[in-house]
C-alpha cells in the first residue's frame, strides 16, 4: 500500500521525554480502572522500569504510549506533543516496540525484519541496507545471519534482532514489555548487560516493563513500582526504593533482602578499600614485619606483589620467619577482584572463596586495595549508606 | 461430441445421459472381456483432445472464480467475526448438495452450457478454500501481529504483509484440494451440457466397452496430478522460510 507510506525521512534523532498526565484506562464501563490517573515524568534518555505484580496494569500503562491500548482519560506527551493528536500508525513508527514473545516475522529474513519500520517509512533501499548492516553489527550478530530466517536463530539471537528491529528507525522512545522474560537466566543476564551497554551509547528514553524487581533494579534509572488498580506506589531511583520504600507494599515487593540488593547498585570502586602491607620478592622480612607492626595497618597479613605491584599471594607467619620474602607465598591469593566489579558479585566471590579478604586490582592488574567481608557489613549497617546514595545511581555501564 | 446428447427426465439419469454411438463398429469385440483395447485407443485418441481442453478450462475457471469468492468471503469474515458461522454453514450446505442434482437443479435457472457447470463447480470449491484461508489467517502467531501493529503497520498492511504471507501454506493447500476434487467433479459437467471428459465416459457404448472410460479417467487423473504438482511447486517457492530448519 504505497499510499499509506510516509515518505518524510525524519532527521531529528535522539530521545524525547515522556510525560503521563493523569492517564487512565477503563475497560468497558467498569468502574475499576486498569490504570488509574497515572502521572509520571520520564526524562529523555533514561530507562524507566514499570514493575509490579501481575495485573497491576504496568503493560497497559506502557501500551498507552503507542496507543496499542487507547486511554480513556488523561494524556501522554512525547517531547511535549500529545499522542492523542497523532495518527496511531505514524506515531508507532517513531516508537520502538519490543515484546516478550519477540514477534519476529517468520516469513522474512533477519535483515528484512530489521528493515520493517524503515520500509514503512519509505526509506531508500541503500539507506535501509546500510542501517540494517549497522544494527546487525551493533547487536553483535554475525552479518551472515542477515539472510537467515528467524527459525534458524536461537532465542537469545532472536531477541537481539527484536531489539535491533525496534531501533531501526532511530526511535525517540522505546517500549520494552518483559523483553528478556522468555530467555534462560544466563542469556537473560547477558542480554541485559548488552542492552545497558547499548543504552549507554544510544541514550534512548526507554519504558521497560517487568515483574522482576531484580531486573528493575539492574535496568532502571528510575523505577515505578505499581500496585493493583494501576496506581504507582513509588516512583524513584533504584537506590531510593531500596533504602527508603514508600510504604509496606513497596517494602514487601522489594523483598526482605533489599539490603543485599543494594549491593547490586554499587561497584567495588565506590567503597573505601583497606590497605594491606605490601611485600616484594627478595625484600628483607624485617621490613615487612615493621610494616605489620605499624598502628594504622588494616589487614593483618602482608600481600606479596611482583615488581609491577601485581598481587601474587598472601604471606604467612612461616614465610616471615625466613630472612627474605620468598617468591612463592604460603597462602594462595584467593579471589582477585576488579575495581569495576559489582559489589554483589564481589561479596559472592568472597563467600565462594571462603576468604576473609580479597585483593582488588585496577585495570592494569596492579593492587588497588583489599576488600573484606567486614567492609561490606559495615557499609550495609552504616547510617551513611542509608542516607547517601554513594554514587549508586551510576549504574555499571561497562 | 460425436452425436447429440439425449436429455431425459431426471429420474432416468442412469440411462438418459448417454451418448449414442450405435453406428460405430467397435474393435476388440472378439474378446469383450478385454478391459482395454489398444487398437481402439490408437485409432480414437484424437477424440479426447477437445474434451480434455474443455475439462481443463472448466477446472481452471471454476477454481479461479471459487477462489476469488471464497477469498473475499474469508477476508470479510476475518474483520467481522460474527460472519464466520453463517458463512461456514452456507458454504457447507453448497458443498453437501449431490453433484448431479446440483447440475440438474441449475439447468432450469441458468440453462444449458458452460456457465451452469462453472457455477456449480465453483460453488463446490467455496467451502474448502474459504475454510483453509480462515484457518491460515487464524494460525498466524499473535505475537507477529502484535509486533506489526506496534511498529506502525496499518490493518491493511498487517493483512497483506504479515497475515496473508504467513497463511500461504494453508491457502495453497486449500487450492490443491479444491482443484483435484474439481477435476473429478468436472467430468459430471456433461450433465449440464458443458462438455469435458465426461462426454467420453457417459456413453451407452461404454456400458460394455470400458476403454474410453479408462482413457478419459486416466486423462482426468493426470490432469489432477499435474495441477497438484504445479500448485505444490508454487507453494514451495512462495514459502521459502518453511524449508529452513533451525541450525
Amino acid at each position: 500500500m504505497p499510499s499509506e507510506e510516509v515518505t518524510d525521512e525524519r532527521s531529528n534523532s535522539g530521545a524525547s521525554a515522556v510525560r503521563y498526565e493523569g492517564a487512565t484506562k477503563r475497560y468497558g464501563d467498569s468502574s475499576v480502572a486498569a490504570v488509574d490517573a497515572l502521572t509520571l515524568e520520564i526524562p529523555a534518555g533514561e530507562i524507566c522500569v514499570l514493575v509490579g505484580p501481575s495485573g497491576c496494569g504496568k503493560t497497559t500503562a506502557m501500551r498507552m504510549v503507542n496507543r496499542t491500548v487507547e486511554m480513556s482519560e488523561g494524556d501522554i506527551l512525547i517531547g511535549g506533543e500529545s499522542v492523542r493528536d497523532r495518527d496511531a500508525a505514524r506515531l508507532r513508527r517513531e516508537i520502538g516496540y519490543v515484546i516478550q514473545q519477540i514477534g519476529l516475522f517468520p516469513h522474512r529474513t533477519i535483515a528484512q525484519n530489521i528493515a520493517a519500520v524503515p520500509q514503512l517509512l519509505g526509506w531508500k533501499k541503500e539507506r535501509t541496507e546500510a542501517r540494517t548492516a549497522e544494527l546487525i553489527e551493533l547487536i553483535g550478530l554475525d552479518p551472515e545471519l542477515g539472510g537467515r530466517y528467524p527459525a534458524q536463530l536461537s532465542g537469545g539471537q532472536q531477541q537481539r534482532v527484536g531489539v535491533a528491529r525496534a531501533l531501526a528507525a532511530d526511535p525517540l522512545v522505546m517500549l520494552m514489555d518483559e523483553p528478556f522474560g522468555a530467555i534462560d537466566p544466563i542469556n537473560r543476564e547477558r542480554l541485559q548487560n548488552e542492552f545497558l551497554r547499548l543504552q549507554a551509547e544510544i541514550g534512548k528514553t526507554v519504558l521497560f516493563v517487568t515483574h522482576d524487581i531484580d531486573e528493575a533494579i539492574k535496568m532502571g534509572d528510575r523505577i515505578a513500582v505499581m500496585r493493583e488498580g494501576g496506581k504507582v506506589a513509588q516512583y524513584a531511583t533504584p537506590a531510593e526504593i531500596l533504602m527508603d520504600p514508600a510504604d509496606e507494599f513497596v517494602e514487601d515487593f522489594v523483598g526482605a533482602d533489599r539490603a543485599l540488593k543494594r549491593l547490586a547498585l554499587m561497584r567495588v570502586a565506590d567503597i573505601d578499600l583497606w590497605k594491606a602491607p605490601l611485600a616484594y620478592v627478595g625484600q628483607p622480612t624485617a621490613e615487612v614485619r615493621a610494616k605489620l607492626a605499624s598502628p594504622d595497618v588494616e589487614v593483618p597479613y602482608p600481600l606479596l606483589v611482583d615488581s609491577e605491584r601485581r598481587p601474587l599471594g598472601w604471606l604467612s607467619e612461616r614465610d616471615l620467619r625466613a630472612d627474605v620474602v620468598p617468591s612463592r607465598p604460603d597462602s594462595p591469593l584467593g579471589p582477585l577482584l576488579d575495581r569495576d566489579d559489582v559489589m554483589r558479585d564481589a561479596l559472592a566471590d568472597l563467600l565462594q572463596g571462603e576468604a576473609q579478604y580479597a585483593a582488588v586490582a585496577d585495570h592494569q592488574g596492579r593492587i588497588a586495595g583489599v576488600l573484606s567481608v567486614e567492609i561490606i557489613s559495615e557499609f550495609l549497617g552504616s547510617p551513611e549508606a542509608k542516607t547517601e546514595e554513594h554514587g549508586a545511581v551510576e549504574r555499571p555501564h561497562g | 461430441m460425436a452425436s447429440g446428447v439425449l436429455f431425459a427426465a431426471a429420474g432416468e439419469v442412469g440411462k438418459g445421459f448417454i451418448h449414442e454411438r450405435t453406428s460405430e463398429t467397435l474393435p476388440c469385440q472378439a474378446k469383450p472381456s478385454h478391459l482395454f483395447c489398444w487398437d481402439w485407443a490408437r485409432q480414437n485418441i484424437d477424440r479426447f483432445g477437445t474434451p480434455a481442453l474443455q475439462q481443463f478450462e472448466l477446472v481452471a475457471i471454476s477454481v479461479a472464480v471459487g477462489f476469488a469468492v471464497a477469498f473475499a468471503l474469508a477476508l470479510l469474515a476475518h474483520r467481522r467475526r460474527w460472519l464466520r458461522p453463517p458463512l461456514l454453514a452456507g458454504t457447507g450446505v453448497l458443498y453437501a448438495i449431490p453433484s448431479i442434482a446440483f447440475f440438474l437443479l441449475l439447468l432450469p435457472i441458468t440453462g444449458r452450457g458452460r456457465e451452469t457447470a462453472i457455477i456449480a463447480l465453483s460453488a463446490y470449491t467455496l467451502q474448502i478454500i474459504y475454510r483453509n484461508v480462515t484457518v491460515g489467517l487464524s494460525n498466524v502467531p499473535a505475537s507477529a501481529k502484535d509486533a506489526a501493529r506496534g511498529m506502525g503497520m496499518t490493518e491493511r498492511q498487517i493483512l497483506w504483509r504479515v497475515e496473508l504471507p504467513l497463511a500461504t501454506p494453508e491457502i495453497v493447500g486449500g487450492l490443491r484440494i479444491a482443484t483435484v476434487s474439481t477435476v473429478a467433479i468436472a467430468t459430471l459437467a456433461v450433465f449440464a451440457h458443458a462438455g469435458g471428459l465426461g462426454t467420453q465416459i457417459f456413453t451407452e457404448a461404454n456400458l460394455h466397452f470400458p476403454t474410453s472410460i479408462l482413457i478419459a479417467g486416466g486423462i482426468a487423473m493426470l490432469m489432477a496430478l499435474s495441477f497438484d504438482a504445479i500448485l505444490l511447486t508454487v507453494q514451495r517457492f512462495a514459502t521459502p522460510w518453511r524449508r529452513v530448519r533451525a541450525s
